[in-house]
């Protein structure tokens, strides 16, 4: 792990819940149902020429919405670098090129969607319209794209190419849903309570587009100070997840004492979650904690909104009335990100 | 580019050879792997020429002990990847720290379209385990897993830059002290859905392509996987090895222009270009051979060529698309060339840009013809450009 403390200026984000404007946010407590959240879209007509909206898939339409919000919220009109992460990229496209291929015999095809279904497409189409030249890359790395992307931040942000434009993207589709149930992943019976949901099994599936003007320099009235991060590859025992946890925190300066709240992915599936129940129990005995996958869904990027939610709480120094009731001030979150055994990561984040 | 940051050895399969030694060898021999379709299964296999690994699933999976059921770009990442590592005799020590940043643009591409047969009329159709592998960071993690290389693992997707990226990404870990070596490069294999997509855009050849022609006819795709070794000042040391060469620049910018089309003056190009080079403190002249993106697009070649003259001219440096070789191998190009730069400065030659016959009349450079040996190549700039504006250029020189 190394020291990449770097502030949260801004951000923008779109996702099941009204996360596009903060103060509905706080108001309106979004019910979810289903096996799947979907992302609250917003009238685009705000952001992109109405030309291109109708070109445009929804995960690119999402990105370059929260990608202008971001900036808007930053008061910031070119970043200095621009980072994507997406594990799946264009899936909308992808699906319509590959059905059309197979349906047509591979005759007789439009472009269009192969021309979207590239993975760095969000990333460009926000280049293409800030005229961004600067230095813009796209991390596809499933369950960790969006920790890795972070990696590449202080590195950029160390090299002097800051402020850096940072999104987690991912959308869901009807084949993504097919397919990803038939693995088990999400849930068969349907509770309304998915926001409090303790007894069920089976995941929500989920989406989202959020992005971070990350800087330096704290700026004029930042989010939030991101300490550090870091990932757990298929750890060999549940007690190796425990002891990166201790120690993650306890490089940063603080115990586990200090940390005021830990933002779970819990997800309903009973075996997946299995190693995060035990956590509760053991590392974070004592310590508020609350599954943000209950609010995004499940999907490998997911952790942006977790790092969103984090940063505004630390912001606000209050919570929504309808989400929880924990006292504040609060000083230091821990954001525990993992998918099954295999992907586990950590986020320390504290108020400016 | 005050950290140095070496190349420690190199691994590569492609349609000119499944090794180093023979990929070397098809270069110097003018030997091209473009041909008739044979092992990917398309309605278009009679009339689009591809470059393809010469090599079925079934032989790939028994070079790697890997199942052949596993997706074709896996494969051929893990077989160059191995060479890498053992051509810089690379052995897995606790003390140092060793990463793994791969490209791929496809994925489990594939495996993903013998799923979508049956899935498309029935979604409880299709076999699963042709779908387990689909996201591009399903494949660096199976290589990463069969390398057992766990200390930093990373897939980049920038479309045709996506290996300049990856490389770009390593080098930068070794430089920032995060890591002492980095396996980095790409892989991509050939699927139905990127032919299928490069033929909508009506950029395919249907002859072998001829980059940096009057006449060019767009390009052929490819596939292929390669690697390097890049190593810190501290892991070359503890290796008790001579470096192949370093990477001294590197620049990434984004044309900002349009989603596949190259602006006409090249300005993603030319930034990048013009940035590797402020990066290694290098003058345009002190530039011995380009290795040119060169896909044998009208675009393409015409927004390169136009950066070139733009940063070089009046005095040119050698250059050449070795595309005419392995075709345009997509995630795996940056890579594939970043190998054959590599090569150029350790062997002293300068590859051939094959079926050029009459170049481009906007310019006043002509690509090289013919295999140039003898040649003192101490700095080698390797372009490569892609979808959504992604320009990176990397500059390796003579350690």
């Amino acid at each position: 792990m190394h020291q990449m403390k770097m502030y949260i200026r801004s951000a923008g984000n779109i996702s099941p819940q009204h996360s596009l404007d903060t103060e509905t946010f706080f108001q309106t407590r979004e019910h979810t149902s289903g096996n799947h959240l979907k992302a609250i879209e917003p009238d685009y007509g705000q952001f992109i020429d109405s030309k291109m909206i109708r070109r445009m898939s929804r995960i690119v339409k999402m990105g370059v919405a929260a990608a202008l919000t971001c900036l808007k919220n930053g008061k910031v009109e070119m970043p200095g670098a621009l980072l994507t992460a997406t594990a799946y990229g264009c899936l909308e496209d992808t699906s319509l090129f590959l059905r059309r291929m197979i349906e047509f015999e591979e005759k007789l095809l439009s472009p269009t969607a192969f021309i979207q279904s590239t993975h760095n497409t969000v990333g460009a189409q926000i280049a293409l319209m800030l005229k961004c030249h600067n230095y813009n890359n796209t991390i596809v790395h499933r369950y960790f794209s969006f920790e890795n992307a972070i990696s590449e931040t202080a590195l950029l942000l160390e090299e002097g190419l800051g402020p850096v434009l940072l999104g987690a993207v991912d959308e869901n589709t009807e084949d993504r849903q097919a397919i990803l149930s038939r693995f088990g992943l999400y849930r068969k019976t349907i509770s309304k309570t998915a926001v409090q949901g303790n007894k069920y099994s089976g995941n929500t599936a989920g989406e989202g587009a959020v992005f971070f003007l990350m800087d330096k320099d704290a700026g004029n009235d930042p989010l939030a100070c991101l300490h550090a991060v870091q990932t757990i590859y298929k750890p060999e025992t549940p007690e190796k997840v425990e002891l990166s946890i201790i120690q993650f925190v306890e490089t940063n300066g603080l115990s586990m004492k200090e940390i005021g709240l830990v933002l779970t992915a819990h997800n309903g599936n009973d075996d997946e979650d299995r190693t995060g129940r035990n956590l509760i129990n053991s590392v974070f005995a004592g310590i508020p904690h609350f599954s943000y996958k209950t609010l995004s869904g499940d999907f490998p990027t997911s952790a942006g909104f977790a790092l969103w939610l984090g940063a505004l709480l630390l912001k606000e120094q209050k919570s929504p009335d309808w989400l929880f009731k924990i006292t504040f001030p609060i000083k230091n979150i821990l954001i525990h990100s993992h998918f099954e055994n295999t992907h586990h990561s950590l986020y320390l984040i504290s108020a400016c | 580019m005050n950290t140095p940051v070496f190349i420690a050895g190199m691994g590569i399969i492609s349609a000119i050879g499944n090794d180093l030694q023979t990929n070397l060898q098809s270069l110097i021999a003018s030997e091209t792997g473009i041909g008739k379709m044979h092992w990917l299964q398309s309605e278009h296999q009679s009339e689009l020429p591809v470059a393809e690994v010469k090599c079925s699933n079934e032989s790939l999976a028994e070079k790697t002990g890997l199942s052949f059921q596993l997706p074709r770009t896996a494969l051929i990442s893990a077989v160059a990847a191995r060479e890498a590592l053992k051509n810089a005799g690379w052995e897995k020590n606790n003390s140092l720290r060793t990463g793994f940043i791969s490209a791929n643009t496809v994925g489990g591409m594939d495996k993903t379209e013998d799923f979508f047969k049956p899935f498309i009329k029935d979604n409880a159709k299709g076999k699963l385990i042709d779908v387990v592998h689909h996201e591009c960071g399903a494949i660096t993690e199976l290589v990463a897993d069969y390398l057992e290389i766990h200390d930093f693992v990373s897939t980049v997707s920038t479309a045709c830059s996506s290996s300049a990226n990856a490389i770009f990404t390593g080098a930068r870990m070794i430089r920032a002290g995060q890591l002492d070596f980095a396996l980095v490069g790409g892989a991509d294999s050939l699927t139905r859905f990127t032919l299928n997509g490069f033929n909508t855009l009506m950029i395919l050849d249907k002859e072998p392509c001829r980059p940096f022609d009057e006449n060019r006819q767009g390009l052929n795709l490819g596939e292929g996987a390669a690697y390097l070794l890049l190593a810190s000042q501290k892991g070359i040391e503890k290796m008790n090895k001579k470096p192949l060469a370093k990477i001294s620049g590197y620049a990434n910018a984004n044309d900002a222009f349009h989603q596949t089309a190259s602006s006409p003056g090249g300005t993603g190009s030319f930034m990048a270009m013009q940035g590797a080079l402020e990066s290694s403190g290098l003058k345009p002249g002190e530039i011995d051979y380009i290795n040119l993106h060169g896909t044998g697009t009208q675009n393409n070649d015409m927004a390169e060529g136009t950066a070139i003259q733009r940063l070089f001219a009046p005095s040119f440096p050698k250059m050449s698309s070795t595309k005419a070789f392995t075709g345009h191998t997509l995630g795996a190009s940056g890579a594939v060339e970043a190998v054959y730069s590599i090569l150029s400065i350790q062997h002293g030659m300068i590859f051939p840009n094959l079926r050029l016959k009459m170049p481009m009349k906007e310019f006043s450079f002509q690509p090289v013809t013919v295999c140039l040996k003898n040649h003192m190549v101490r700095h080698v700039l390797s372009n490569s450009f892609g979808f959504g504006g992604n320009c990176s250029s990397l500059i390796f020189s003579a350690a």
